[in-house]
């Protein structure tokens, strides 16, 4: 138990008494788990193609039941979940990565540079994200997977696409935090005693605007997860031999009749990831905003 | 009201411009030549493929390339569809009903449901209702608007059968018959999209109800004795909505994303259905197209939210 005081023991103990927010995290830490060593326990193939049992129910050997090539779906669920959950959090590092620098820039600058950054961001907001998405990966699909693979290139392009969509959000809390902060008497004593713009940002700034970037951060896993799998489901993100979530709800599609448990097992995988990160945000929120003091 | 308006149209004028840089610099950095294939057909002289280059204009800076671009989209030349064989406005103008009535209706919807669960919630904070939605809420913007579709067409079409899941711009018939067809049709797509937004509204709405009712002249308001509802009514909510408008415009972009999969799992013939076909036919004149569509409904339904602000609260207007 971490001693009452310190500040990251404090954001614990209010963290805690948001009971949602908890059983969030250990529902997230178990799928985290599960899509981690899940692949190590359950040795299924997931390309194992047999006819004989194709589009079961679930059953004792197959316990999430079959596609419609008779694969398992346990196992291409436990390998795309992977795939899924790696993209919201490699998006959320680039948003995040983007939207700091472009905040802390913005924030330490005054005149023509910030209002020329903010005007950047403001625009970016209004741009639609999906159809460009849909726009920059049918441009670049093709002479990026050449230049570095097919998955990778795929995987790279997701990502920084996703991520180079959602970094304004962050960029304006860092700027609203950075034009507060940099006002403090104690930013004033560190640059009293000579410190360079950089290192006052690294040590002082930077830190005490944490609390809403972590929070932002976290909601932006959810945000990609679900842009992520949007993309695969209409059949323009991963390739089918890679069944991410999305995909695998893209090719259950059209057999919602006969086989409801593959698109079910799929769907329900994406809603709970992102229902439990956007309940832990909001945990988070309410144990980082100090005016929710109680 | 209407130098208000004025300013705000010219406020658009930037932005789209914006826009139209970012959607060319995209193009523009794209790999691939459209000439390309001639370059790599034998039978063409290298001449011949310079001379077309020439001709378009492709060796030309940047600057200027984009400058004629623009000219063009400005006079409706928008380019030709080589897959639906015709002009790339009047494809558009032929699809973009359909969404515009899908987008329109869900909002509608959207507002009905959001805004008394919001004022209710907000007006009983921490009672049983309002955990009930806000959990609700919480689910309602988890949900990712294909796993809705795919559920409302699981529960609604294929397990009760009451509405059929694929939408058909030829029903028959006319009068009633036609409007409870057109009803029955649409009110999946409607209200997938209708849901996604209603929950984060009801939890916009919730918050800046409870945060005005703390305010003197709401007290003010008590104290002369009005009774509750008036007081709700009257002076709480249309305060309280003046943040919830920005809130929702800020949201406005997300929600294109939710009617192109909307479009694409009930089959609706609309601008979103047709993006996501012209990229899987690479047609690419049609995809600029949509997207700078896309872009352009932002803008206006910005411009609509700045209206409605302008009218809720006054001292915008005459500023």
């Amino acid at each position: 138990m971490a001693e009452r005081g310190s500040p990251a023991g404090e954001i614990w103990r209010r963290f805690r008494r948001h009971k949602l927010a908890v059983a969030s995290a250990v529902i997230l830490a178990l799928m985290a788990l599960a899509v981690a060593f899940g692949p190590l326990l359950w040795r299924v193939p997931i390309n194992d193609i047999d006819f004989s049992s194709h589009l079961e129910g679930p059953s004792w050997n197959h316990p999430f039941g079959t596609d419609d090539l008779g694969q398992d779906l346990l196992a291409r669920m436990l390998y795309g979940g992977r795939i899924s959950l790696a993209v919201g959090l490699a998006a959320m590092l680039v948003a995040v990565t983007v939207g700091t620098a472009i905040g802390a820039i913005a924030g330490m600058s005054r005149g023509s540079i910030d209002a020329a950054l903010m005007w950047l961001t403001d625009l970016f907001l209004s741009l639609p994200p999906l159809p460009l998405l849909l726009l920059v990966i049918y441009l670049f699909r093709e002479p990026l997977t050449k230049l570095v693979g097919l998955e990778l290139g795929t995987f790279i392009l997701i990502v920084v696409v996703i991520g180079g969509f959602r970094w304004m959000q962050v960029a304006r809390l860092v700027r609203a935090q950075f034009l507060t902060l940099r006002e403090k008497e104690f930013v004033e004593a560190a640059r009293a005693l000579g410190m360079t713009s950089l290192r006052l940002v690294i040590r002082h700034i930077l830190p005490n605007s944490l609390g809403p970037i972590i929070v932002a951060g976290t909601i932006d896993v959810a945000a990609a997860i679900i842009a992520e799998s949007t993309l695969s489901f209409l059949g323009l993100g991963f390739p089918p031999d890679i069944p991410t979530w999305g995909r695998i709800l893209f090719d259950a599609k059209d057999y919602l009749d006969i086989a409801p448990h593959w698109a079910l097992f799929a769907g329900g995988a994406i809603f709970l990831a992102v229902l439990s990160i956007n309940f832990i945000g909001d945990g988070l929120r309410d144990a980082m905003d100090p005016r929710t003091q109680a | 009201m209407g130098r208000y308006l004025l300013r705000r149209l010219l406020i658009a004028v930037p932005s789209l411009l914006g826009i139209s840089v970012v959607l060319f610099v995209v193009l523009a950095l794209a790999p691939g030549d459209p000439f390309g294939e001639l370059a790599s057909n034998p039978n063409v002289p290298p001449e011949v493929g310079a001379a077309l280059r020439a001709k378009f204009g492709l060796d030309d800076p940047i600057a200027l390339r984009y400058l004629r671009w623009l000219s063009a989209m400005l006079h409706g030349d928008w380019g030709f569809s080589f897959v639906s064989r015709m002009d790339v406005d009047t494809l558009i103008l032929q699809r973009l009903p359909a969404t515009l009535f899908i987008i329109g209706s869900s909002q509608v919807l959207a507002l009905l449901i959001a805004l008394p669960v919001g004022v209710y919630s907000a007006v009983r904070p921490y009672s049983i209702f309002d955990h009930i939605a806000n959990l609700l809420a919480f689910i309602g913007f988890s949900l990712p608007t294909f796993f809705t579709g795919l559920l409302f067409i699981l529960l609604f079409s294929i397990y009760l059968d009451w509405l059929p899941f694929v939408y058909r711009t030829d029903i028959g018939g006319s009068g009633w018959h036609w409007y409870w067809e057109q009803f029955k049709q649409s009110a999946m797509p409607v209200a997938v999209l209708a849901l996604l937004q209603a929950a984060s509204w009801t939890r916009y709405v919730r918050s800046s109800v409870l945060e005005v009712s703390r305010l003197d002249y709401v007290t003010t308001a008590r104290a002369k004795g009005l009774p509750e509802r008036m007081v709700v009514i009257k002076h709480v909510v249309r305060n309280a909505l003046i943040p919830v408008v920005t809130l929702v415009a800020l949201q406005m972009p997300g929600l294109f994303g939710g009617a192109i999969v909307t479009e694409q799992i009930f089959r609706i013939p609309g601008i979103g259905s047709l993006l996501i076909s012209s990229i899987l036919a690479n047609d690419t004149p049609v995809i600029m197209a949509v997207t700078f569509v896309f872009a352009c409904l932002v803008i206006l339904f910005n411009l609509l939210a700045d209206v409605l602000y302008g009218w809720l609260d006054p001292r915008i207007a005459y500023r």
